[in-house]
Formats: C-alpha cells, structure tokens, sequence
C-alpha cells in the first residue's frame, strides 16, 4: 500500500491538519466527474469490501456513501443495527471482532455514541470512516459543506460562516467549526442559548443570540436540522416559537447587505429552521451539498485505501472503461 | 496470640501528634505501648521496620464490596483482602447492594462474610431508604444495632429534601452521620461527564458542577436545620469546597471526603473516550482539583476515601456512553497520595496520614485511626521511598478497572495488621 495521507482512519476533521482536509477537497474534485458519466463507475476500489454499519436510521448518508462505493467498484454489505445481531445484544467490541475475522478492508459506521468510531477504529486493522458518531462528529459532512462552500466562493479562508440552530447535540456542527477553523474561515453559531454548548467560544468561534445579527455578519448560513424531539427534553419551548425566533426566512435574507448563500446538512423541517421559499430559492446549495457528498466520500474512501491525491485523475480511469 | 514489636520504624500518629523514630508494642491484639528501646516480651515476634513508616491503618469510609449480588466483579472477602494490600485496615462498604443493604438481617450478612475473610476490618453502611428508593426510612435502630455505623442512599441521590431532613433528625438518636452522593438528578439527567470544553470537544452529554453544588448546599442546610451529622461524599468541585467551608465557620456539623482521582486527574482523561475515567462525579477541571487540594489542606475536606467501585472488564469495554461509572481504589491510594500530595507538596506525610486513617475514624466514630495503648491493633507498615508500576492484574481486588494502570508510585505497604495479626504482607523489598 503507498503513502496514507490521511491514516488509517477517517474519524473526525479535529485531528486533521489544514493540509489534509484540502487534499481529500482536491481529491473529491475529479470524482466529481464520474457521477456526470452515463457509465457512473471506475476500477478503483475493485475487489475491496465495505461493510456500512448503521446503528442509527440515515437514508442520505447510507445511500450517498453506498453510491460512492459502487462507483469506486467495492464490494459493499449493508448492515442495519435492527434485525442484525447487535439488536440481540451483541456489544461493539464483537460486532468489530467478526467483522475483521471476516476479513473486511473498510468499515463505514454510523452510530448513536459519541466516540464510537473510534472505539472500533482502535480495535480493528481495517480502515474506518466515521458516517457520525453521537454528538461528536460527521466528517465527510463537514467535508462536503466544505467543498459546496469552496465551489461557490472560489476560497475557504476568510469567509463568515454561521452555523444555524441546535449546536450543542450537532455532530455537523462540530465537524464544520473544525474543518472552517482549520482552512482559516471565520466561524460563527447561532441559535438558543439552551442549545449551544458550555465553552463554545473557547473553540474560537463568534455566538450570536439573534439570527438578524447573524445574516448581517455572514457571507453563509449552515443551518441544522432542529430535532423535533429537543421540544420535549425541555430545551424548546414550542417549533411555532422557534421558527418566529431563529427560522431562516426569505424576510430575514433580504436585510442581509450581501447575497448569503444557505447550506443544509438535511433532512431539512420545512416550516420549521428553514422556510421553504429559501430552501427552494436561490440562496440555497442545499442540493449541490448531495452533489458533492457522493464525490468528497469517493475521495475519502480512494485515499484511506491507499491511493494518492495527485493520482486520483488517473485512477478514475477514462470514462466508459470499467466494466463488470 | 503472639504480641509484636515493630522496631525502629518512623512512627507518625497524627492522632498524639507523634513523629519520630520509636518502637510499638502490640498485645492481645491491643496497643500496648509506644517509645523508644521498648522492652520485647516473651515469645514475641519482632518486625524490623527501619527506614519504613509505622502508622495507624488506613480506614476507607467509602467503598463498593459488591456483595450480595455482583460476586463477580468483588465480594467481601476480595475487597478486604484488596483493602488489607492497601494499607487499610477497616473498609466501610455501601448499601447499594443487591439485594439492598436496609434491614439488621443484610448489615449482619456482611458482618459475617467480613470475619471469615479476616483481613481489613469491614463496617457496613446502611441504606438511608428502603431499597434505597428514597421514599421510607430504614429502621436506623436494628441497622446500628447489626453493626452500621453510618446511613446513605449512595448510588441513588436522596432526592426528597424532607427525606433528607428526616434521615438528618432522626439520625441523631444514634449518633450516625447521614453520608450523601450529592447529585440533583435532573442537571446531571443522562451526563456523562463533566461539562466543560472537553464534553463539548468530545460530543459526550455534560454534567455541570451545579448538579453537586445545589445538593451540598441543600444538604449543608438542613444539617443546620435538624443539627446531624451530614458527610459529603466524594467532593468534586471548587464551589463546593467553598460552601462547606463557610458551613464549618458557622459550626454545621459536617464531614466530607474526597478521592485520590479527584485530587489527581481532571477530565482531560476522558480525552480518546476513556472509560477507566468515567465515574461519577465526574473528574472536573483544574482548578476544581487545586481547590480540593486546598480544601484537604486546610481541613475543609476531612477525609479522603477511595470510592472503590469495581466492574467487570468487559462493562467497561464499551462505549462510553454504555459504560459504567466508577473505578477502584483500595490498592493505588496510598501510592497516589505519597506521589502527587506529599512529593507534590501538597501534603505532610503525617497530614495524608491523618486523611486517610485518624479522620476518617474521627468522622464515622470507629475504633483505630490512631496508636494509642488500648486501642486496637490496627497498624500498616509502609516504605515511602519504595517505587512500584500499577499493575492492575497483580490486583487483589476482583476487577480491574482503573486509569492509572502503568503508573510508576512512590510508596508501597510493607505490611498490614489488625488486631495485632498479619493480614497482608507486601513482597520483600
């Protein structure tokens, strides 16, 4: 195997390096090309196999990571923590035994503890990609939003991003202020102040307590799915409330002294953190963020197999040429 | 019974403020006297304990014996004998057993199992509650009268503040202290450690300080109220080290205790999801732990007790999420307090000593915690300069869960009596 550039795993943008996270950017960028073919698959990853773990529902980010495989050419197996042997009672620690008794070269994991990614990364030879670990981190979704916000500015480093909503239970959250931080954005957040985290300045972010303060600040707004079950913990009182108070509304974007551009990791509440008029309108790259999913988890997966970035044009192969 | 002379050790019993180089006699499992070129009675062992040092045995008030109902992961007999390779010579275990330990029948179950094993002493404590669901008082009389020696819902906070009240009022016609796990359960809801910058790095559900906090000041107030006893267990933050300073100004009758993790490590161990750092209280920041190290200083905090809590390694070897809370401590503490509180200086030797054996018998009224003629013959031998690696499968205790696996420690237990017979007896040195 060649040069690792990124390790052995993909667990978070945290212990990246700013070099890093351009690489797999730069990397996702020729894969890009391969989802416009008419024949959407190259050799790449041939004769690998992928396990997609789940232990959390996700259709998105299985179903991007899954295509993103298929066009790489690796054999995948889905598994879905309800019917599996986890739902029996099997812990992590054997679930991640039989799977490398199995012989498995990569492990795509989406789980609802914090640190489980790492959990298995430490206890298996196998490549690991965290698709979301608790309240922790998204990685390939920070990455994504990364290359949605490069695609349309032309640049990372001195933009103004707030990131919109519940922070403190945000996974994305998290993963974007690192990966901003790191290519030298500035980064804000914005929502309730039951929903952003203890410290959270300490990270070197700007908080804003109102969403108007946040759209005359920012170049981009990053705006989190509000989870409806937050109501009930207590930290909300009431989705009516919420959209009067911190929903991204047409009205609200008018009154920005720029053009502001409006990413959504989904699955989005229309009515709710964001009006639909916005989510449909020309701010919004919500869907140029699905675009790119698919190619930044290619880049992902081609790199933590060994391969390497200034190869990744090459590798892809000419359109058309592979074959099953 | 053959009595013993331990010679020419340094004898430090902060219990007569004694320090210097002497000779301890015991007799029929008593003191029976301490001084230089002490007279050797007939038949009488005698233990050369030069360049080693000769203290009243350790007394741990807060420790998790697991029996009845985790076998497993330690009984009575292994903790005590844990406790015994320790330096302890009395241990006092929790209630939250299973079944609970409530009721005269349960304390004198442990009793029993403690004389059979014949190491550390063992004084249970009992449940404040029936079943420690924090509703009905258990029967403090016949639970005294079996042998406890204090009450506590420990493991279940006592949420009811009339509850605590009661517990608080009626334990005085016993003369007990009412030891609570201060918590309010709805600020720590589903924590999982401390909330700070690194639960927000981590992603993991915090615990603020306030959580034990409001409960160290309800408790500190209703001591006031009934006049009992009310003991802390296992301080964790600067704020309540500050309130139970300004209580003991004011004379409430208070007693708290505080582990060596507390006072060694912060939560920056949980850092890679550690497991072998959850516990609860959670490990806090670092001027929680230089507040707490102040607060042992100065007396604010009167005991340190190891919080002992042992888990099968396989419940550990989780998701930190899943995991449980808690880690041993009956065979680090020693070593811990010699290495970070008194080569940190933080601490004299005779002050850690005090700490760990003379107030902790103070506190929960037990025999020992000091070396004078009459007392029982509870007595550790330890080398402070000895180095040793934790390791934790050289354990006695059944589990094996602690953060401090690799460790290099100053300070190893050379030997352990109680009642003037050798219950544990470290590698030659």
């Amino acid at each position: 195997m060649t040069e690792r550039f990124l390790g052995k795993d993909l667990l978070g943008l945290e212990p990246l390096t700013a070099d890093q996270i351009r690489f797999i950017l730069d990397t996702a960028e020729p894969f890009k090309e391969v989802s416009e073919r008419t024949i959407k698959k190259v050799p790449t990853l041939r004769g690998k196999t992928i396990v997609n773990l789940f232990f959390e529902a996700s259709t998105r980010t299985r179903i991007s990571f899954e295509f993103a495989e298929k066009r790489l050419s690796a054999d995948t197996v889905n598994v879905a923590a309800a019917g599996s042997s986890v739902e029996k009672g099997e812990t992590l620690v054997d679930t991640a035994r039989n799977l490398e008794a199995m012989r498995i070269d990569m492990v795509v994991m989406r789980h609802p503890s914090s640190g489980a990614a790492q959990f298995l990364a430490d206890r298996i030879r196998s490549n690991v990609v965290n698709a979301g670990d608790g309240t922790h981190e998204h990685p390939t979704q920070g990455l994504l939003d990364l290359l949605t916000l490069r695609d349309k500015f032309g640049r990372i480093e001195g933009l103004k991003v707030c990131i919109c909503g519940d922070i403190l239970h945000s996974r994305v959250a998290r993963s974007n202020i690192w990966g901003l931080l790191k290519l030298g954005a500035e980064v804000a957040v914005c929502g309730p102040a039951s929903l952003l985290p203890l410290g959270i300045e300490a990270l070197g972010v700007t908080v804003f307590r109102r969403i108007e303060d946040a759209v005359q600040w920012a170049d981009a707004l990053n705006v989190l799915r509000l989870q409806l079950e937050r109501m009930h913990a207590g930290f909300l009182p009431s989705l009516r409330e919420y959209n009067r108070v911190f929903g991204v509304t047409v009205e609200r974007l008018e009154k920005a002294p720029r053009d502001l551009v409006v990413l959504h990791p989904g699955p989005m509440n229309r009515g709710v953190e964001i009006d639909s008029r916005v989510a449909d309108g020309p701010h919004s790259v919500i869907l140029d963020q699905v675009t790119n999913g698919v190619a930044v988890r290619m880049a992902v997966l081609y790199l933590l197999a060994g391969g390497r970035p200034e190869m990744a044009e090459a590798a892809k192969g000419r359109a058309g040429e592979a074959s099953e | 019974m053959k009595p013993v002379v331990i010679r020419g050790g340094r004898v430090i019993d902060p219990s007569q403020g004694h320090d210097a180089v002497a000779d301890l006699l015991m007799a029929d499992g008593r003191i029976a006297g301490l001084g230089q070129g002490l007279g050797v009675p007939d038949g009488a062992e005698i233990v050369d304990a030069r360049g080693k040092v000769v203290a009243p045995g350790l007394i741990d008030l807060h420790v998790h014996l697991r029996e009845p109902g985790r076998e497993d992961v330690e009984t009575v007999a292994t903790g005590a004998r844990a406790a015994a390779a320790g330096g302890f010579t009395a241990v006092c275990p929790m209630p939250n057993t299973d079944p609970v330990t409530d009721n005269q029948a349960a304390v004198g179950f442990i009793v029993k199992q403690a004389q059979a094993a014949g190491a550390a002493r063992v004084y249970p404590i009992a449940a404040i509650s029936l079943g420690q669901k924090g509703q009905q008082l258990a029967e403090f009389g016949e639970l005294v009268g079996a042998g406890a020696v204090a009450v506590s819902d420990d493991g279940h906070p006592v949420v009811s503040s009339h509850l605590m009240r009661m517990a608080l009022a009626y334990a005085r016609t016993f003369d007990i202290p009412v030891a609570d796990h201060c918590e309010d359960p709805t600020l720590k809801a589903n924590g999982v450690m401390h909330e700070g910058l690194v639960s927000t790095r981590l992603g993991l559900r915090g615990i603020p300080a306030a959580a034990e906090e409001i409960m160290v000041a309800r408790n500190l107030l209703l001591a006031e109220l009934t006049g009992g006893h009310i003991h802390l267990c296992h301080m964790s933050t600067r704020g309540s080290v500050e309130l139970i300073r300004r209580a003991k100004e004011k004379g409430v009758r208070v007693t708290a205790e505080v582990t060596p993790h507390h006072l060694t490590l912060t939560d920056e161990a949980c850092e890679g999801y550690n497991t072998n750092a959850k516990m609860n209280p959670p490990l806090r920041e670092a001027a929680d732990v230089a507040a707490l190290r102040a607060g042992v200083k100065d007396g604010t905090i009167d005991v340190i007790a190891t919080d002992h809590a042992p888990h099968h390694y396989d419940a550990k070897e989780r998701e930190f999420d899943d995991a449980p809370f808690g880690i041993i401590g009956l065979e680090t503490a020693l070593g811990l307090g010699i290495t970070e509180l008194v080569r940190g200086g933080v601490l004299t030797l005779a002050e850690l000593i005090d700490r760990m054996s003379t107030a902790p018998a103070r506190a929960f009224h037990l025999p020992g915690g000091s070396l004078k003629r009459g007392g029982p013959g509870d007595v550790v031998i330890f080398d402070p300069e000895a180095r040793w690696r934790v390791d934790p499968d050289r354990f006695y205790s059944k589990s094996r869960n602690t953060p401090f696996a690799g460790r290099e420690l100053a300070g190893r237990v050379v030997r352990t009596f109680v009642a003037g017979l050798t219950v544990f007896r470290g590698e030659v040195t």
